[in-house]
């Protein structure tokens, strides 16, 4: 594991996590694969309407990549300028190498304020540093407000997708629960009633919390304001009812001035939900000012590294700081929909998750996630903000099997098996020498047909595709004997 | 050891820039522009599209149509707020008897309770609303706390229509918010909704169950 990766996160133990196990089980859940085929045909659909003109819709792409870009290129001078805006508004800043300092901070801040409570709004940043857990631990409350994660947090799961958390859940399925975990709370499969039922829990639960956190979308440097996009409003209360709110963002998050935010946001919410808005769309720029009825005493921020410095240092993996997290490339993912969120065994599912993940935690440790791909490249197409995700995990592949390539990639090397070595020196070995290599084409074309489907190697292959047939005769074989511009 | 920040910021500088900044082309968003009853009618489309509820008015009638609202729906009271000048004109034009007009004159901790269990329905004004995908821009502040369009379950906001502006990127300049922005400012485009149980649509889950725009005509 590298020095910056959560060491604390429960899933990923000392030992390689294997994908490729948690994808076949969940291939034979029918359940989980119908929930998630239709809530994607949904979000595909829905987006696709958002975006008539494809003229349109490559200029914005273009104006995106480019705010996002810049907002890199200039990222050290935009934080500072971000931190001294937030200082002059009474935000307090602090920073965080790691999650678990990140995590201690916040508990810090609680602490001085006497807060046991605290109420949640949407922030996959939290999840990152598996906040919940940790305060718990200390004895302090995280309660999710947002409606999914609400849902998956009474069942003690984690988010199956970074935008829709309980996606992987049908009405049913809620319906039990509720019944099961909300206290006399009767069985309905209404949503209406559902929602009702979580809005009452809830409630009570902003008017009592000591204090609120909420992730952040977008963040101002030029004026030191903290973005919200939502929909259900519970991140207004979390951010505005409390006497204290805690914001957590990636440093990534930084963008240069209010008005390069309006493209981004309106590519965010086309993308993510098919949304040409979304209900909400919040600026914080400070704790309640003078003469203010309400709104926090305190606002404390919180800018996360875990990792992001290292991915910024090289110029091809930088572009995946690129992300606004609207989860369009897990919608789009053939390998996402047919497993779901949760067989990623990772904070961040999905394609983004699949070059996240290991640069955050190791190419080794995440060695199956590169891998879990067919580089179909729908991922790369549908990004608003075109980053090259199946470039870089074939970068990433690179990666994980050579040490020696100077980069400053987090565990590089450690993937390497002595199979995989084995069968590419054999490789090089034979068609680097012409009589070799037509000794081995000549038995492989009279013998490879013989070859049982279980023999080892090939059976991975033809486990679920039918063994390729050589031809009786190779090219170069024909080629010699039919003749051809170069016989 | 430094400290966080200085080592974060010290790998960021290290990093180095890589290349020439890449030029924005913001063709795409100057391209939304519509004469002003167009830009009334958008709105109007994209935000009832989501649920939002349309009272028409005009800017002497609009205080009657809020009291007429209110006794149709039967509401018991209204949050509103005095010190606002949108606010006082509905006060001063308010009839005693039926729905009762509450004032947002206290710290939230003074009526945290009330506020919660008690109120309604909440009144706000507006500073702009945004025509390409419909939204109403608020900058709650003293005058106008932040709770008022959230909390009750029923939210009134008065938009006059001379205020709706082409998109948000054309708000954001027109309003002057990249120089210097209140605590808090937001834009608003319909009712608070869900979609996390099985993407089917719910609405008021934590915030307004309804939303009401009171669009004063003031465009002749
Ligand atoms: S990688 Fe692109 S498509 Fe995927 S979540 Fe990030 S911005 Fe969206």
């Amino acid at each position: 594991m590298s020095p910056n990766s959560c060491g604390s996160a429960p899933v990923h133990a000392e030992t390689e996590v294997h994908f490729r196990d948690a994808a076949a089980k969940a291939l034979l859940d029918p359940q989980l694969r119908a929930n998630f085929r239709r809530a994607m045909d949904g979000l595909i659909t829905k987006r696709k309407a958002q975006f008539p003109d494809p003229r349109d819709l490559q200029d914005l792409r273009d104006l995106s990549t480019a705010i996002r870009s810049r907002s890199l290129l200039n990222l050290p001078e935009l934080l500072e300028q971000f931190e001294a805006n937030c200082t002059k508004n009474g935000i307090k800043v602090h920073w965080a190498e790691t999650c678990e300092q990140a995590n201690e901070l916040i508990l810090g801040i609680m602490q001085a304020k006497g807060a046991k409570t605290l109420v949640k709004g949407k922030s996959m940043v939290s999840e990152e540093m598996h906040l919940n857990a940790f305060l718990e631990s200390k004895g302090i409350e995280a309660l999710e407000s947002d409606l999914g994660e609400y849902i998956i947090q009474l069942d003690g799961e984690t988010p199956s997708h970074i935008i829709m958390p309980a996606i992987h859940k049908n009405k049913d399925q809620i319906a039990r629960q509720f019944s099961q975990k909300i206290k006399d709370a009767k069985y309905t499969e209404d949503v209406d009633e559902l929602t009702a039922m979580a809005r009452k829990v809830l409630r009570q639960k902003f008017l009592d919390a000591d204090a609120g956190l909420s992730g952040v979308n977008f963040a101002v440097a030029e004026t030191g304001t903290l973005c919200l996009v939502e929909n259900e409003g519970n991140g207004r209360m979390s951010t505005h009812v409390p006497p204290l709110h805690i914001a957590v963002m990636g440093l990534e998050k930084v963008v240069a001035r209010l008005e390069d935010v309006a493209p981004l946001y309106a590519i965010l919410t086309r993308s993510a939900t098919g949304q040409a808005v979304s209900t909400y769309f919040n600026l914080i720029t400070g704790p309640r000012g003078a003469g203010e009825k309400d709104g926090p005493q305190e606002v404390h921020l919180v800018i996360l590294d875990n990792g992001r410095s290292r991915i910024y240092a090289d110029p091809q993996l930088r572009a995946t700081l690129r992300c606004i997290r609207c989860g369009a490339c897990m919608n789009h993912c053939p390998v996402y929909t047919r497993v779901g969120g949760h067989a990623y065994e990772a904070v961040y599912p999905g394609p983004i998750g699949k070059i996240l993940t290991p640069q955050m935690e190791g190419v080794g440790v995440r060695h199956d996630l590169i891998h879990g791909s067919s580089l179909c490249g729908a991922c790369g197409e549908v990004c608003p903000v075109e980053i090259p995700i199946p470039e870089i995990l074939v970068r990433l592949r690179r990666e994980a099997t050579h040490e020696d390539l100077g980069s400053a990639v987090a565990g590089k090397g450690t993937g390497r098996t002595a199979t995989e070595d084995w069968a590419w020196r054999l490789w090089a070995g034979v068609t680097k020498r012409p009589t070799l290599y037509r000794i081995a084409t000549w038995f492989a074309t009279r013998f490879g047909k013989a070859l049982p489907a279980g023999a080892p190697l090939i059976k991975n292959w033809t486990q679920s595709r039918t063994k390729p047939v050589p031809a009786r005769r190779s090219l170069s074989e024909r080629m010699r004997t039919e003749g051809g511009p170069h016989a | 050891m430094p400290d966080p920040r200085t080592a974060i910021l010290g790998r960021l500088r290290a990093a180095g820039d890589s290349g020439p900044l890449p030029a924005l082309d913001t063709a795409v968003l100057e391209r939304r522009q519509w004469p002003a009853a167009e830009r009334v009618a958008r709105l109007r489309k994209g935000m009832e599209a989501v649920h939002t509820e349309f009272l028409d008015a005009t800017p002497t009638t609009w205080p009657a149509v809020v009291r007429a609202f209110c006794d149709r729906e039967g509401l018991k009271n209204l949050l509103f707020g005095p010190a606002c000048q949108d606010g006082a004109a509905l006060a001063a034009a308010w009839a005693p008897g039926g729905t009762q007009l509450m004032p947002y004159d206290r710290p939230v901790e003074a009526f945290k309770q009330e506020l919660f269990g008690e109120v309604d329905a909440g009144f706000t004004s507006t500073v702009g609303g945004v025509a390409e995908t419909g939204g109403l821009l608020l900058m709650p502040g003293p005058a106008e706390p932040r709770l008022m369009s959230l909390v009750p379950p029923v939210h009134i906001a008065l938009l006059r229509a001379s205020t709706i502006q082409d998109s948000f990127w054309s708000a954001v300049k027109a309003l002057g918010w990249g120089r210097a922005l209140p605590p808090n400012a937001l834009m608003i485009s319909g009712p608070s909704k869900t979609a996390d149980i099985e993407q089917t649509l719910a609405y008021g889950v934590h915030g307004p169950k309804r939303l009401i725009v009171v669009l004063v005509d003031d465009l002749a």
